[in-house]
């Protein structure tokens, strides 16, 4: 038993959330490209898509996240590239 | 399963062609701020004029008012924001668009078919609207 790593105090594990999919959850069902406000959480300061990694959105509401944005965008309802949009 | 979908899919077309295969569409434009508002007005009435006479019905239609934008289109910061929402077939759009890219007075402009779920949502947002 000389082998085993002994630690005074036990070890934080990061407890990690599990992600989901807020527009499944909440039953959204069409992204509206007119609310400028509503797409504003999807973005980083920068104004750039926040990826799936980071929200835990689903592959079929990412891209309709993305098209709704780039609407947005083409409406300069929203900036291509902003600074301090948060 | 297979033969169950092939009907659906069947059904849908059908209904697509007694429908005369009519979309719902939705368009945003924006209009230049060097307009007054009844020259904006005027403008969108030709609009609604011209596309009712290509052969679609107007459903809805509404003013965002003076608004600024996101960032400068033809070095102008704000515009006047319309929003119109049509049935008409889909040959009518082409010759919307070219319209509107040929018009001077209209900065940008954008147009959606809309499926089902956006139909519904349009209808709820407007009885939103009629509430407030």
């Amino acid at each position: 038993m000389s082998n085993d790593i002994r630690y005074l105090n036990p070890v934080a594990i990061e407890i990690t959330k599990s992600k989901y999919c807020r527009f499944k959850k909440s039953g959204i069902k069409f992204l509206d490209y007119k609310d400028a406000n509503y797409l504003l959480k999807l973005v980083n300061e920068q104004g750039k898509i926040l990826p799936r990694r980071l929200t835990g959105t689903s592959a079929k509401y990412q891209g309709r996240v993305n098209k709704a944005i780039k609407r947005a965008r083409h409406l300069a309802l929203m900036p291509y590239v902003g600074d301090m949009l948060k | 399963m297979g033969v169950q979908k092939r009907t659906t899919f069947a059904l849908l077309n059908f209904y697509k062609l007694i429908e005369n295969l009519m979309n719902s569409y939705e368009t945003v434009f924006i209009l230049t701020p060097v307009l007054s508002e009844d020259q904006a007005k005027e403008a969108v009435q030709k609009f609604e004029g011209d596309i009712t006479g290509m052969g679609a019905r107007i459903k809805h239609s509404e003013s965002w008012g003076l608004r600024k934008m996101a960032y400068a289109i033809q070095k102008k910061s704000t515009g006047f924001y319309f929003l119109m929402e049509f049935e008409a077939e889909g040959s009518v759009i082409a010759d919307y668009e070219l319209m509107m890219k040929r018009d001077e007075r209209v900065l940008r402009f954008l147009t959606v078919r809309m499926d089902a779920d956006h139909v519904s949502y349009a209808e709820k947002r407007r009885a939103k609207m009629a509430a407030h």
